[in-house]
């Protein structure tokens, strides 16, 4: 497969974020619910994010999906592994699978406990 | 362009015949639904592998001409 620069930005990003979150807008104005779910869970376990607006690159959103083989946006990568998009985030949130997840991955989670 | 719920429901029982299948309407308007498929082809399989084999069976509407399906896979025993 060739590379592009799409591709190759991704290949950055989630090399040098540890938690990486490709997304409809920024995380204080997301501009869908799923990617605003994504955000909520992250921000509740307090996890640091890196994320990228895929709605200012067309080539960004076709990129990302061809990346993981995975038609929706958000995508969350975790220190380079592709977790899943807003249904997978939620449901492991809610089942607690997310937290210990993070915690295995040496994520900081600063949330209260 | 949108598709109606017995279409997601045959496409997907295409490709996992023994899955139980059960289409929500989310929204009424044809383009937001949410599935439930329960089969036993996931067994063994991450998540996103399960997810992945159920937008394979959509064929490439996922996030086109499907713009949301909230999706939850479990194995079947």
């Amino acid at each position: 497969m060739s590379q592009t620069p799409a591709r190759d930005q991704i290949a950055k990003d989630i090399a040098e974020n540890d938690v990486m979150l490709y997304m409809k807008g920024t995380p204080v104005f997301p501009q869908c619910g799923f990617s605003a779910a994504v955000v909520h869970v992250l921000s509740e376990l307090g996890v640091k994010f890196k994320s990228a607006d895929v709605l200012k690159d067309p080539e960004l959103r076709q990129g990302i999906k061809e990346f993981s083989n995975w038609p929706t946006i958000p995508q969350l990568y975790v220190k380079g592994e592709f977790v899943g998009g807003c249904d997978i985030v939620k449901e492991m949130f809610e089942s607690g699978e997310l937290d210990t997840f993070l915690k295995d991955k040496g994520i900081k989670l600063e949330n209260v406990e | 362009m949108a598709m109606s719920a017995a279409e997601i429901e045959t496409a997907i029982r295409a490709a996992l015949p023994d899955a139980d299948v059960k289409i929500t309407d989310l929204a009424g308007d044809g383009d937001h639904y949410a599935a439930m498929v329960i089969s036993s082809a996931f067994k063994g399989k991450t998540r996103v592998q399960q997810h992945k084999m159920v937008y394979d069976a959509l064929s490439g509407r996922m996030g086109g001409q499907l713009h949301a399906l909230q999706l939850q896979t479990s194995v079947k025993d």
